[in-house]
């Protein structure tokens, strides 16, 4: 499985906020993003995700399932958690598993340490366990490729060793990551693209 | 198919836990009904002849009130980025998104506003086919204001402007959702403006979904 970028641009607004970008991202690597704010990290990882289309350049996915988009075999884990508070922890894990396609929310739950929270409200939960709670969903549906989009935000240290697991666990069992952060992942990338900014 | 349900589902739920959907459109309809007698008077005569066409504007203010919630919680807490790299299209996902909105506050409205009808004088007769006329209209109320919020999803305070722009589509189920109402009416006569009233329901069950998944998509790029 691979996934192979060229000349890849994109714009918002009317700006050009990513220009030129060309990876090539193999089973079981590590892309980790990086660059100043505004520098298109974000744009970059939607338009993998197929929120934004590219104004110019192309993107492909070799080996992956036929007849699915890179989307639908791609999670995206973006600064809003998608958590509804009125739901406890296992009803929002609960309508992943139905919306994605299929899961274990008892794993899921287990990985991030979620499981004696299982039968609270999201809502009471703090902005760590949130996180923890939207990485959850990583585990819940297996895809090959997971767009991080600075996954570590929040996570205190025990939940950062549990997550590098998890990230361990996806790239030795052929999965990709592409992962946008200022801080050290906790796990050496295998690549490394810095987005300057387009002006 | 069991995805549109889960996502129905959840979202039934949601409007149960959270309060703000059926329950307020009911309280803003029967405010509404309450307050015609008094701004109108006492004349039983006036309030019986105006009584379902009143009904019918109540019901159209009230599914309105909550219509800009169909997507906006999704879109802001980024549920919706998700739901769009689901294996079903996108505009499934604002088909059953109309669903759940129809069967959380539309229905119930269609079905209490007869039963509020005594308020107003309705008469007796007039109540099944209010019912019904209402019943099937409320699906086209529910899927026309699905475009609506879905056009002013990422606007602050939409909620006045979903009114402006949707109360426009609602003048053919208004039309024909009072003549299907009207118990005095030749019986085919009312027989055809319910199948009028099912086409609408029907057309705008085809096209609204299309309509608000492109204008959601424009607005999560």
């Amino acid at each position: 499985m691979e996934l192979h970028a060229t000349g890849l641009s994109c714009e918002r607004g009317g700006r050009t906020v990513v220009r030129d970008v060309a990876f090539t991202l193999r089973a079981g690597e590590l892309l980790q993003l990086t660059g100043p704010n505004g520098s298109g990290k974000s744009s970059l990882l939607r338009l993998i995700a197929g929120l934004n289309s590219a104004a110019s350049g192309k993107l492909s996915l070799a080996g992956g399932s036929e007849g699915l988009s890179i989307a639908q075999q791609a999670h995206l884990i973006a600064h809003q958690e998608a958590v509804k508070g009125a739901l406890s922890v296992r009803e929002n894990l609960d309508f992943w598993r139905d919306f994605l396609g299929g899961g274990d929310v008892a794993v899921a739950l287990e990985a991030f340490g979620l499981t004696r929270l299982a039968d609270y409200a999201a809502g009471l939960l703090s902005a760590g366990q949130k996180r923890r709670l939207a990485l959850a969903r990583l585990v819940l549906t297996p895809r090959p490729l997971w767009l991080l989009d600075e996954p570590t935000v929040g996570l205190d240290s025990a939940s950062l060793v549990r997550f590098v697991d998890v990230m361990d666990h996806h790239l030795a069992s052929g999965g990709m990551i592409i992962a946008a952060t200022h801080v050290p992942l906790g796990r050496e990338a295998d690549h490394r693209l810095e987005l300057a900014g387009a002006s | 198919m069991s995805l549109i349900l889960a996502l129905i589902r959840r979202d039934l739920m949601l409007s149960i836990r959270q309060g703000g959907g059926a329950g307020t459109a009911l309280g803003f309809f029967l405010t509404v009904v309450v307050l015609l007698p008094i701004g109108i008077g006492p004349d039983q005569a006036l309030l019986a002849r105006i009584a379902p066409g009143a009904l019918w504007i109540a019901l159209l203010l009230s599914v309105l009130l909550s219509a800009d919630r169909i997507f906006q919680q999704d879109y802001e807490d980024g549920s919706l980025d998700i739901m769009t790299m689901g294996p079903v299209p996108f505009e499934m996902v604002a088909l059953a998104k109309a669903v759940a909105h129809w069967l959380s506050t539309s229905l119930p409205l269609a079905i209490a506003a007869p039963i509020l009808g005594f308020l107003v004088n309705l008469e007796a007769a007039a109540v099944l086919p209010l019912t019904l006329a209402m019943a099937l209209g409320s699906i086209a109320l529910s899927f026309l204001a699905s475009i609506g919020a879905a056009v002013t999803v990422g606007l602050r305070r939409g909620g006045l402007l979903v009114s402006v722009l949707v109360l426009p589509l609602y003048v053919p189920v208004l039309i024909f959702g009072l003549s299907a109402s009207d118990p005095g009416a030749a019986p085919g006569l009312t027989f055809a403006a319910l199948l009028i009233l099912a086409a609408i329901a029907l057309v705008s069950l085809v096209l609204s979904p299309l309509a608000a998944a492109a204008a959601l998509r424009a607005y999560l790029r």
